[in-house]
């Protein structure tokens, strides 16, 4: 592993993508932000672009109205990036399974990487999924 | 070969500055974290982040103007370097320089905020635009309170406009900051150098949280990376010029060397101080408070540095 690769490892950024989500999982993830759970401490910042964006964090349940916007907002991401699902709605629709807006999962549009489950996770779990994300890209390179 | 040599110095005094924007702005996010009560990342992230952009896919947005988005970037870091070079150069160079150099580098102090805004304009995004047109609105308001401040160094000095001169007269008589009208014109040079800056609370031209970084928006890879070494060296480089032209600029020479560093970092927490105290201000604000308040002090303290005071 080299020095450039290692890089990647500490400092994701990160793009926080709503598909129809019921908002939960958003407050979970600006909870990692706070005082208490601090994920800059691993050089993570939430950025207001994809074009600067390493990860793109997707909640919610992938409604058909957001399909075509995800896929863009997936395209104008500089590779290499990675995609992490938060929340059960977006691995499998949740409670929302029987909804008729909702008919493809998220790892059917994106090549998701490391999924999260919970409704909504806690701000832990979103931290584990994002340290196994780091070990994941350390395998890869 | 005396060409050869410059360039020489100059490349030096980039890498120097280089290092020296990694740890000043990597101290920032550390002080910044420690003062929300957070850990923090580590000392080295600025550099991290930097490499890291280096290797990243550089994306052009269609219908924007590929050259100058492109060469927006270099430009910035081409004028701040620049500043750096004429800085070090008479800090390091007894009687180095030229007459006449601290307008030169006021000339390319435009720089790093003409290149912001040229970024924002070439990006073809709308909210680029918006930072782009703030950026050029907060040049024009900081550059008025700065140039008095610089016109009452230049009094204060009896008319020396060689910064080796500057130092020279600080340091046979007193820094200018004990005086009654260096102290104003520093508190003045400091707040419009937050804005050059492009930092809390007049950090409008790109606000976060408001139009997503602005001018940066459409950024990606290294030309990313660019614009944020570019901001590091600036952060690096500012102390340095306020402690020149007021506090009697640095000595390299046994304890002075403590004292000198010393100096650099009480303006850098004054910097970072007022940043994490204060909340981002509007356009029309930053208007009223530039050409109202701190020209008004700017006026007085000419005023008092062509009384002697």
């Amino acid at each position: 592993m080299t020095i450039g690769k290692k890089t990647f490892t500490r400092s994701l950024w990160v793009y926080h993508l709503g598909t129809g989500s019921c908002n939960n999982c958003d407050i979970e993830i600006l909870d990692c932000l706070t005082p208490r759970f601090d994920i800059e401490r691993f050089g993570m910042v939430l950025v207001g672009s994809p074009r600067h964006a390493d990860v793109l964090l997707v909640t919610g349940n992938m409604t058909l109205k957001n399909i075509p916007r995800v896929k863009r907002v997936y395209e104008q991401m500089a590779k290499p990036g990675w995609v992490v699902a938060i929340g059960t709605c977006s691995l499998d629709h949740g409670i929302f399974r029987e909804s008729y807006v909702a008919p493809q999962k998220v790892c059917e549009i994106l090549p998701v990487d490391v999924y999260v489950p919970g409704c909504p996770p806690k701000p832990e779990a979103i931290i584990l999924g994002m340290a196994q994300l780091i070990s994941k890209i350390q395998k890869q390179s | 070969m005396k060409f050869v040599s410059e360039l020489g110095f100059f490349f030096l005094i980039l890498f120097v500055s280089f290092w020296g924007g990694v740890l000043a702005s990597g101290l920032d996010r550390k002080l910044t974290a420690r003062l929300q009560w957070r850990k923090g990342p580590p000392l080295l992230q600025p550099f991290y982040d930097v490499v890291k952009l280096f290797q990243k896919e550089t994306l052009v947005p269609k219908g924007g103007s590929v050259w100058i988005f492109l060469a927006a970037p270099v430009l910035g870091l081409i004028g701040v370097g620049l500043v750096a070079f004429y800085l070090w150069n008479a800090l390091l160079r007894m009687r180095g320089g030229f007459s006449g150099d601290i307008f030169v580098l006021l000339y390319f102090l435009l720089f790093p905020s003409l290149s912001v805004a040229l970024a924002g304009f070439a990006s073809k995004n709308p909210l680029g635009s918006l930072g782009g047109s703030r950026e050029i609105k907060l040049l024009l308001f900081g550059e008025l309170p700065f140039l008095l401040a610089v016109a009452v160094v230049i009094i204060k000095t009896e008319g020396a406009i060689r910064l080796s001169e500057i130092i020279a007269y600080q340091s046979h008589s007193k820094p200018l900051l004990v005086s009654g009208s260096g102290f104003l014109a520093f508190w003045i040079a400091l707040f419009s150098a937050q804005a050059k800056l492009g930092w809390v609370p007049f950090d409008l031209p790109e606000a976060e949280t408001e139009i997503m970084g602005g001018p940066y928006l459409e950024y990606s890879g290294s030309p990313l990376a660019v614009f944020r070494i570019m901001r590091m060296m600036l952060l690096f480089t500012f102390p340095i010029l306020l402690v020149l032209l007021f506090w009697g600029g640095m000595r390299w020479q046994g304890v002075s060397i403590l004292f000198s560093l010393l100096k650099w970092m009480v303006v850098f927490l004054i910097f970072v101080l007022l940043r994490n105290t204060n909340p981002r201000i509007r356009i029309d604000q930053a208007m009223k408070w530039f050409w109202g308040p701190l020209a008004g002090i700017g006026c007085i303290a000419v005023i008092l540095a062509l009384r002697g005071i």
